[in-house]
């Protein structure tokens, strides 16, 4: 029997899409788990055996103080060096969403000279309300693993309220573009940059994902696993979806990278 | 010692919610105010902080390093220090989640120092304002004096009172006459009337005692309007005919004759429950939080959400979640401030609370909210309406509950502290520690990621069968939670276990608190560890307080002093049934004449974009209608992904097709004219879009919610037993079973002296199975040359119409309904769906015919050429009459031309007929008999229709 990659999809009080991501990594081949992270603070739990972990997407402890804040800080405390361990280790790691969001304020994301140290942030959108909406995000680096299979656009939705993407200086901005780092921009049907709905937040530079040097920690705003089946479309009955724009594309590359070089 | 620190967006960045408030301003018609700023406070209180501790706080916990500034020794000023600075607290005892979260975070995390935190909203103003202008933000916009305050005292936190001492009090009855009698029910707040009050005096004075006060409130609770209903279940006498039981009489009943094999449960639990495969069951239930959504609409409209999916978590042994609806009815959005009584909050405010609240608490729980509506009227400026709908799946296995003899009562989730309890008197006034007020019980914050915890650990509890039983508290508290439970039984409760927000309160305060956010189930003594152990694993507090046992005796102790001890079966089966008259005669309303010369493509665009018919774009896309995973239909759909779907369908297994369809049907206008009449118009209303979203009309169960006015007046009562006429002749009819249902009575308002009672409105809510979603339609046009066809006929059925509604008549011809034609019309339109020759379909409902089409248009983006002649209709009608009557049965349908055939053979039968062509053009073109009446140009159309309701 061919080995499946071990994907642990990561859970706290108000995580809300670790089911979904589930079942995306399953249907695109892996064998997926949901971890809470207080068994993994507690050690009754450990990443040991796993290949990728996920960061969903959510609310996690209620979006209180700041999205993701609440929990960064929590790994902080508890997990860092563990985490850190297994990032080292050549494996992978995904947040979507509130995911995104703890990765950044971690400081994992985009760790520009490696240091863990937060130099982005995602805060609110500049409609200042959460909104559910469709994009198209333009490929814009070759850098990332999770990227590798893609051209041309991808179609999936947000759903977010605290999604713009900020950087601390215009030098860490124009880092990020120089190491490659920025993976996804928010683009019109046709491509290109373009303002409010293209860009559903008023992320500056209309970043949409970010990864790290290595190109094997990606984070994103938009939600690949609700673009994993023809009918999550919201045209699936005028158009023909090509998997090529699907979330579930994004997923596949993480898997078959975790099991040419993982496994 | 207080500490404070202090949080906002860099000066160099964007400030959102300020911008947000600033347009607010604005709205209100303040125009001086140049720039708003939002700084989060946060008061730490502890005995002293360590050196460093405070600093590390504020950089590391509390602010972004690349987002916020902080200060935590002064005040953080972005202008200069002569902006205006306002400051919103929370009253002590409002759940302000915040501080909650932090708090719990800097214990996790070591900082064990910090005994209480408060989180406080501050902003600073800058401009042209004066005083009255700021007092005016403060109190339109920034703060609701019910749950807030505008504080001036910069540091403390705002306590509860000290702890009470217990006090067992005893209420003497037994020698009491009628009219003491009716003074104790009203002091006490319990709601009792005389007949039930001598019911209890008769039972205490056989038992030999006077009662204890909690005995009072138990009974005044389990006997109330909310849990019992007494109106429904009570006898009317209506017009002159008497009905012994009008909720059985009717609705039950048409449940009954319809006899359906797929209902698994109806009426008896928390919520309705259908058959969806051999595994797995579906649950409905529909709520109404309607006066609490009027005095605080966020706290309002989110615990309303809240209560709901509770009722779904406690439906069987715990079903999950999958999708919300939420519909409702405001005032209207441009009425004048100057106009608005006081007391009332205005509609925009209320519509942009309650959204929010709903928003945020089905978002932040992981529960996509899917279908829904928003009517705005005038008689809804005092009361608005606010329904919340959950839909559940639950292992077909786990559909039925009941508590075992000996086992535990444990009740978890949320902390019990006074919400909820008789609306206790709020102070207007600043509070400080010595305050004993708390927050009112009828205006509370909810926390939804308490309940989302949970709802996590009771799954997996659930899933290791490790309790009998489960239901919420929602109305009542432990008190109808505990009590409904242990019914059959008996229970014996500890009241001092139950855990507390904070000390302070009586025992019989815990009983019929009201608190959010708590389940109670019932646990064997065996499987307390590992409940424990999941409990932990996902924070949630619990605690065991009592037993369920075979003693057929409701007995609560204090500290091992006995506090009460009623019968079971006094207390769920001998409450008195109540009596009332009702009274309906038909009104006449004015028969409006209107010019022969109506400007078609000027009505249309009219009625586009009536706040009614309008996009609710700006809405439903703050909702999260695709977590999950499951969605197959969106709400908004089309090539610009804009148009307007009839319902949602979702797809709960990734490796199954089978569907479910979620649809409503709500029309308050026709119940002005008969309420019998929209009565059925709205279960057809729900059926017709569940037909368009391709679910199966024969495997379809609906929902009613009825929210009425004084139903003391015999009048308004008198809606109540007509409405319920039509949905028993239409249930039956259709075939149609009635799972569940709520009625909201007595929204009323008090305008000096006067009683405002609102529009009489019934909410039907649809859920239906489809067994390929791949098969279902979407309502947009989708390719030019395909053939337009309507199904059903038009009458001349203006009664209650939106063109009416444009020249403010109502008019008496409300439409009806030709039950067997309906039928016939929604078993062969679907049947036409599941032979796949069916791709874009859409009901005519308000607005009628033309509106139906020129949404289609909207969606497709495409253009359309009807042929008025071919629109089948009933006697003679006029232009204007055939577009936008209101008939029911009718559907516009988009054939492709190789399917031309197919189609009309599965469609014979009913009246059909080819009334037009989907074009390229861009335009929607009328013609009769050859000649052109009227093109309407999309762009025109996108614009009005999408263009009315603003943020």
């Amino acid at each position: 029997m061919v080995k499946k990659p071990e994907v642990a999809v990561l859970k706290s009080s108000g995580t809300n899409c670790d089911e979904e991501t589930k079942i995306a990594f399953e249907l695109a081949g892996g064998n997926a788990k949901i971890v809470h992270t207080q068994e993994l603070y507690a050690k009754k739990k450990s990443l040991d055996s796993y290949h990728i972990v996920v960061f969903p997407g959510g609310f996690s402890y209620g979006d209180d103080i700041a999205a993701g804040k609440v929990w960064a800080t929590e790994i902080k405390h508890f997990f860092i060096e563990k985490l850190e361990k297994f990032i080292k280790e050549g494996k992978l790691v995904l947040g979507i969403c509130n995911g995104f969001q703890v990765l950044a304020k971690l400081g994992l994301l985009p760790a520009l000279d490696c240091k863990m140290e937060q130099s982005v942030s995602l805060i609110f959108n500049d409609s200042a309300r959460y909104e559910d909406r469709w994009v198209y995000l333009k490929k814009s680096s070759k850098k990332s693993i999770f990227v590798k299979d893609l051209d041309g656009l991808l179609y999936i939705p947000v759903a977010h309220a605290e999604g713009k993407f900020i950087t601390k200086d215009d030098g860490t901005l124009a880092q990020l573009f120089e190491n490659n780092q920025v993976v996804f921009q928010y683009v019109n049907k046709d491509g290109h940059l373009n303002g409010y709905p293209a860009n559903p937040n008023g992320s500056i530079g209309n970043i949409a994902g970010i990864c790290d040097r290595t190109g094997r920690i990606l984070g994103m705003m938009p939600h690949p696993e609700r673009a994993v089946l023809k009918t999550h479309y919201p045209n699936w009955r005028r158009n023909r979806i090509k998997e090529r724009i699907m979330g579930v594309t994004i997923i596949k590359n993480a898997l078959n990278y975790a099991k040419k070089t993982l496994l | 010692m207080y500490y404070r620190i202090e949080v906002s967006t860099k000066p160099s960045l964007k400030d959102s919610i300020g911008e947000d408030i600033k347009k607010d301003v604005q709205h209100l018609g303040i125009k001086g105010v140049k720039d708003v700023r939002f700084i989060r406070v946060f008061i730490l209180k502890a005995r002293k902080l360590k050196k460093g501790e405070l600093s590390r706080i504020a950089k590391d916990i509390l602010s972004d390093p690349v987002s916020d500034i902080y200060n935590f020794t002064g005040h953080i000023i972005h202008y200069n220090k002569t902006s205006t600075f306002v400051e919103i607290a929370y009253l002590p005892g409002v759940m302000d989640p915040v501080a909650l979260t932090t708090l719990k975070l800097l214990k996790k995390i070591g900082i064990r120092t910090i005994e209480d935190i408060q989180t406080r909203n501050r902003y600073e103003i800058t401009g042209n304002v004066n005083k009255r202008e700021t007092e005016f933000i403060v109190k339109k916009l920034l703060m609701n004096s019910l749950i807030q305050l505008w504080s001036k005292e910069e540091k403390k936190v705002f306590k509860e009172s000290k702890p009470l001492k217990m006090v067992k009090r005893k209420v003497d009855i037994i020698k009491k006459n009628d009219k003491e009698l009716l003074e104790i029910s009203k002091s006490g707040l319990l709601s009792l009337n005389l007949i039930e009050m001598k019911r209890i005096q008769d039972y205490f004075s056989r038992k030999e005692r006077e009662p204890f006060d909690v005995e009072l409130e138990t009974i005044a609770q389990t006997w109330s309007e909310h849990c019992i209903h007494k109106t429904f279940k009570g006898i009317i006498e209506f017009n002159g005919e008497k009905i012994e039981n009008l909720l059985k009489a009717t609705i039950v009943k048409a449940t009954e004759t319809v006899n359906k094999d797929y209902c698994v449960s109806v009426f008896k639990d928390n919520a309705g429950i259908i058959r969806f495969n051999k595994d797995y069951n579906i649950t409905f239930k529909v709520e109404t939080h309607n006066h609490p959504s009027a005095l605080e609409p966020y706290g309002g409209a989110g615990t309303g959400m809240g209560g709901v999916i509770r009722d779904t978590l406690g439906t069987g042994l715990g079903a999950k979640p999958i999708a919300g609806t939420d519909i409702f009815c405001f005032g209207p959005m441009e009425f004048p401030l100057k106009k608005l009584p006081s007391g009332v909050l205005h509609p925009k405010r209320i519509f942009k609370g309650v959204i929010a609240g709903v928003r945020d608490y089905g978002n932040r729980m992981g529960i996509p909210t899917v279908n829904g509506t928003i009517i705005f009227d005038k008689e809804y400026l005092y009361n608005p309406v606010v329904y919340c709908g959950s839909i559940g799946i639950i292992p077909a296995a786990f559909s039925f509950k009941a508590p075992h003899d000996g086992d535990m009562i444990v009740v978890c989730g949320g902390k019990t502290g006074k919400d909820g309890i008789h609306g206790v008197t709020f102070a207007s006034q600043e509070l400080d520690e010595k305050s004993e007020v708390s927050s009112s019980g009828a205006v509370q914050i909810g926390n939804p990621i308490t309940e989302k915890k949970l709802l996590d650990a009771l799954i997996e509890a659930r899933d290791e069968k490790l309790y009998n039983a489960i239901t919420d508290c929602g109305g009542g508290g432990l008190s109808s939670a505990v009590g409904e439970m242990g019914e059959e039984l008996g229970v014996t409760l500890h009241l001092e276990r139950v855990p507390l927000k904070y000390e302070g309160l009586r025992y019989d305060e815990i009983w019929i608190s009201e608190s959010q956010e708590r389940m109670v189930i019932s646990v064997p003594d065996k499987h307390m560890k590992r409940l424990k152990e999941i409990f932990n694993k996902h924070n949630v507090d619990f605690a065991s307080i009592g037993k369920f046992e075979k003693t057929g005796k409701l007995r609560l102790y204090f500290k091992k002093e006995k506090v009460c001890e009623l019968d079971m079966n006094f207390l769920h089966k001998k409450y008195p049934q109540s009596r009332k008259k009702a009274y309906w005669k038909r009104k006449l309303f004015a028969e409006p004449v209107l010019s022969e010369k109506i400007d078609l493509q000027n009505i249309l665009l009219k009625l586009l974009s009536h706040p009614n018919i309008a996009s609710k774009e700006v809405v439903i896309r703050q909702y999260d209608h695709e977590v999950q995973g499951m969605s197959a239909l969106k709400p908004l759909v089309g090539k610009k992904n804009d148009g307007p779907s009839d319902g949602a369908v979702l797809c709960p297994f990734p490796d199954s097709k089978r569907g479910i369809v979620i649809t409503c049907g709500i029309n308050p206008y026709y119940g002005k004219i008969d309420p019998y009449w929209m009565a059925v118009s709205s279960i057809e209303e729900a059926l017709r879009n569940g037909v368009c979203c391709g679910g199966n009309p024969e495997n379809a169960a609906i929902l009613d919610n009825f929210s009425w006015g004084d139903v003391s007046n015999p009048k308004i009562l008198g809606e109540l037993v007509r409405a319920s006429y039509g949905c028993y002749n239409a249930a039956v009819a259709l075939k149609v079973p009635f799972i569940s249902g709520k009625d909201s009575l007595n929204n009323v308002f008090s305008l000096k002296g006067k009683k405002k009672s609102i529009l009489s409105t019934l909410l039907i809510s649809c859920i239906s199975i489809c067994d390929d979603v791949k098969k279902t339609p979407s309502s947009d046009f989708k390719e030019a040359g395909n053939l337009i066809y309507i199904v059903g006929k038009t009458k001349k059925e203006m009664g209650g119409s939106h063109y009416l509604k444009l020249f403010n008549r109502t008019g008496n011809s409300v439409p009806e309904l030709d039950f067997k034609l309906s039928h016939q019309t929604l078993k062969k339109v679907y049947f036409a769906i599941k032979k796949g020759c069916v791709k874009t379909i859409h009901d005519c409902s308000e607005g009628g015919i033309g509106v139906a089409i020129a949404e289609m248009i909207i969606g497709g983006r495409l253009g359309a050429v009807i042929y008025l002649e071919k629109i089948i209709r009933e006697g003679k009608l006029r232009d204007a009459e055939l577009l936008f009557s209101e008939s029911n049965s009718r559907f516009i349908v988009e054939i492709k031309k190789q399917k031309k055939n197919v189609f009309e053979k599965c469609i014979k039968g009913v009246p059909f007929a080819q009334i037009g062509k989907v074009e390229d053009s861009g335009k929607l073109m009328l013609y009769k008999n050859k000649t052109k009446v009227a093109v309407i140009e999309i762009k025109e159309m996108v614009r009005k229709w999408r263009q009315r309701i603003r943020w």
